[in-house]
């Protein structure tokens, strides 16, 4: 098995640390990314940092990063010991829809969190990966991004322009032995959506979209859907006429 | 928060809809023991009856499952409680390192091996889990984080181990591993022809780090009790073979199997169990003797087919578990095991082990000195009038329970049987944390 080193942005989220898990047991050395991360009192991270390193025998290192501070983005990412050969990222803000309809500062945050921040340091990240001429990065946008709908239309089309930067990203570094992977988890069973009643068959848990990431890298995959089935439902959806479509409730 | 579930243990009985919340943050668990209502810690829900449920609120302790820090000079381990066993296993095996004791399944979380002082097939020799613990970290019910060990809160201590969860929540665990040299066991198969000399084995084997004995219940007459009985020790390195050597820890991995749907109870008829039990009894026989087993397949047999407690059919089983005082133990099991024969209810698994002195760092322990005998059986009126039977019988010899194994006896028989749970039920009122922890089977009970 291939050894090297990972960098979760979002070090905090459940896939995100599902991810590490994974490729820790693949014996990677793993680079934890988090806001709110430096004043060393977030006892939960640094508890996942300890987990990390006592069942795998691998390091972990936490770092301060918060994807809206774009001005601090580049001194982020030269203060890293070494550049990562992968990076995944697993920033993201559900938001509340009917909230977020009403109030643009919440809207904001939820297109600035989905959208702006994880491209904004793609872009970044991807530079220097063309120039070390390597590298996979891992975006985590989502299904809700394939189609607008009532339900959730703020947090897609975050997604929606997030899916499309990353194509194009793909499209740049496919030449240059960078590879660029999306990932559309559909429903996952995470902090974000508990509480929610979350159809079981539907629902992957995280090391599911952990175990798909692995694969993908090393099949060099573009899209991935987590659970096979999510393909087949997008397809469905992207495929109803919008005369239809403004009329349903899904 | 929190979400109404149907909620059971192992043996599937009894069910209830309880509330039950999974808390992410100290804090948060914290607020949920504050907002009334008893509350009950569940680890990974291997106890077979209702000690992991509360139907106002079962606490699930699944996201704190970090492993903190190791000192390869101690040999101890800092994890929070529902850190599971099997994770611990495949962290620390391959650097040497394995649990001190353990039970029969991998699949159970640090928090409920503590909160059940957990016992293995080394009792006789190096006690039970309590005895490995350093020190726990309790929420008790006004929210404060408590530390206890032999040294502070002693008491808290105490009743903490073996206390089936009744004296709080535990969310950090600092115990100690065993140095092993590799994931192997050598193991002696003896079969014997009856219960006297399955005990006479146990007797003068006691130098032995594990033994146990698989019992065919259904044998009876001159061969009552009739069974094999497995002695094991760690193999040293220079005793493996070159195929062995290759993988020193037993660490490869092996697929599972699995139980995919409620068996139709009739499966497991006593003609059924008749054919297995003698099978495993004949199998014993012609294999006897030495062999090097994995650490997996030695103790965890089981954990190789997942969900095998549906075997039993949507109804559920009960377990009956006891231990007789050493005096009484010859004439206590052969009652037990006539009465089982006489039944012809069988059972899946009958397992005998010796056990040894009482913890002495818990008040509220399930071992005393003695044998301890583990019977399955599928739930029916039947099954339920026998496991009735099989109670008095162990009362009448002076012998106790174990609650992680209940699901059905009542409060007068756990009275009758240990005196010890007046005064559980005493300091539980002192304290004032009656009412702020309790499970089913703590209300079922009395405790
Ligand atoms: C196949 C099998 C074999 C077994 N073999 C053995 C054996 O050989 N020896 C033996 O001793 N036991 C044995 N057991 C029983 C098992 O070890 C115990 O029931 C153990 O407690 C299960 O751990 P759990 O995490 O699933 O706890 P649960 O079943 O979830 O809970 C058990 C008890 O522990 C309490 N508890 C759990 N976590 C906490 C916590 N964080 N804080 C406070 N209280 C807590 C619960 O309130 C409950 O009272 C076996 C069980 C099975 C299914
Ligand atoms: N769960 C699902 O059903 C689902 C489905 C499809 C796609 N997704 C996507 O999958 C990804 C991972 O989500 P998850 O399910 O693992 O949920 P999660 O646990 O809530 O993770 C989201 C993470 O994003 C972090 N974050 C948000 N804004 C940030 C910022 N400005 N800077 C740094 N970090 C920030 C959060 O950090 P804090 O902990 O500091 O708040 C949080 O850890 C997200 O992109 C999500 O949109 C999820």
């Amino acid at each position: 098995m291939k050894k090297g080193s990972l960098l979760v942005l979002g070090g905090r989220s459940d896939m995100g640390l599902a991810v590490a898990h994974h490729f820790a047991s693949l014996g990677f050395s793993i680079q934890l990314a988090a806001r709110k991360a430096s004043s060393g009192k977030d006892k939960i991270l640094y508890a996942h940092k300890s987990d990390i390193e006592l069942r795998y025998n691998v390091p972990v290192s936490i770092f301060e990063f918060d994807a809206l501070d774009v001005r601090s983005c580049q001194r982020f990412l030269d203060n890293l010991p070494t550049l990562a050969d992968i990076t995944v990222c697993a920033i993201g803000l559900l938001g509340e829809q009917q909230r977020d309809e009403r109030s643009l500062a919440s809207s904001i945050e939820v297109m600035r969190s989905n959208y702006e921040g994880p491209a904004l340091v793609f872009t970044l990240l991807a530079n220097m990966y063309e120039e070390r001429g390597h590298g996979t990065l891992v975006g985590i946008s989502s299904v809700a991004g394939e189609r607008g709908r009532a339900s959730n239309y703020i947090y897609g089309s975050a997604k929606s322009g997030y899916s499309n930067f990353l194509s194009g990203l793909r499209n740049r570094l496919a030449k240059k032995g960078v590879h660029v992977i999306t990932v559309l988890p559909g429903f996952v069973a995470s902090k974000m959506t508990e509480g929610l009643n979350l159809p079981v068959r539907l629902t992957a848990q995280p090391m599911d979209v952990a175990i798909a990431i692995e694969r993908a890298v090393w099949r060099k995959r573009n899209i991935v859907y987590v659970k096979p089935i999510w393909q087949l439902i997008m397809l469905i959806i992207r495929n109803i006429p919008e005369g239809i479509f403004k009329k349903l409730k899904i | 928060m929190g979400s109404e579930t149907m909620l059971e243990g192992w043996g599937r009985f009894p069910r209830h809809a309880c509330r039950v919340v999974a808390p992410r943050t100290e804090s948060d668990l914290i607020a949920g023991v504050l907002s009334g209502g008893s509350a009950i810690a569940r680890g990974y829900g291997r106890a077979y009856g209702d000690s992991a449920i509360s139907k106002t609120q079962t606490i699930e302790m699944r996201h704190f499952n970090r492993m903190l820090s190791f000192s390869a000079r101690t040999g101890e381990l800092e994890v929070e409680s529902g850190v599971l066993l099997g994770d611990v296993i495949a962290a620390f095996l391959p650097r040497g390192w394995f649990p001190a004791v353990t039970p029969g399944t991998k699949f159970v979380t640090v928090g409920g091996m503590v909160a059940t002082d957990v016992h293995g097939k080394n009792h006789h020799k190096d006690g039970s889990f309590g005895n490995f613990v350093i020190w726990l970290d309790l929420v008790d019910s006004q929210g404060k984080i408590i530390r206890c060990s032999r040294r502070e809160n002693v008491e808290l201590f105490e009743w903490t181990i073996g206390g089936m969860g009744l004296t709080g929540i535990i969310i950090r665990v600092c115990f100690r591993l065993r140095a092993v040299s590799t994931g192997w066991i050598r193991q002696t198969l003896i079969p014997v022809s009856d219960l006297s000399s399955s005990m006479d084995v146990f007797e003068s084997s006691g130098g032995s780090t594990y033994s146990v004995a698989w019992i065919d219940c259904l044998s009876s007459g001159a061969k009552l009790g009739r069974s094999l009985v497995m002695l094991g020790e760690h193999a040293g390195a220079s005793s493996l073979s070159t195929l062995e050597r290759k993988d020193i820890f037993a660490t490869s991995r092996k697929r599972r199997l699995s139980i995919p749907f409620n068996a139709p109870t009739f499966t497991l008829n006593s003609f059924s169990l008749r054919i297995f039990n003698s099978l495993y009894y004949w199998h014993g026989r012609r294999s006897g003797g030495d062999s090097l087993v994995s650490w997996d397949s030695y103790f965890y047999p089981l954990d190789s087919i997942s969900h095998w407690n549906r075997i039993y059919g949507r109804r559920g089983f009960a377990q009956f578990q006891c231990v007789l005082p050493l005096p009484h133990s010859r004439a206590g099991l052969s009652e037990l095991l006539r009465a089982v024969s006489n039944s012809g209810q069988g059972s899946f698994l009958a397992v005998l082990k010796r056990l040894g002195d009482e913890n002495k760092s818990s008040r509220f322990s399930f071992a005393m000195p003695g044998y301890t005998l583990a019977l399955d059986f599928p739930i029916n009126s039947a099954s339920l009038a026998l496991l009735d039977r099989l109670d008095s019988i162990t009362l009448a010899h002076g012998g106790r329970f174990y609650l992680a194994k209940d699901s059905r006896m009542t409060a007068e028989t756990l009275r009758l049987s240990d005196t010890r749970s007046q005064e559980f039920a005493k300091l539980r009122t002192r304290f004032k944390i009656r009412s702020c922890f309790a499970s089913a089977q703590s209300t079922r009970l009395g405790l």
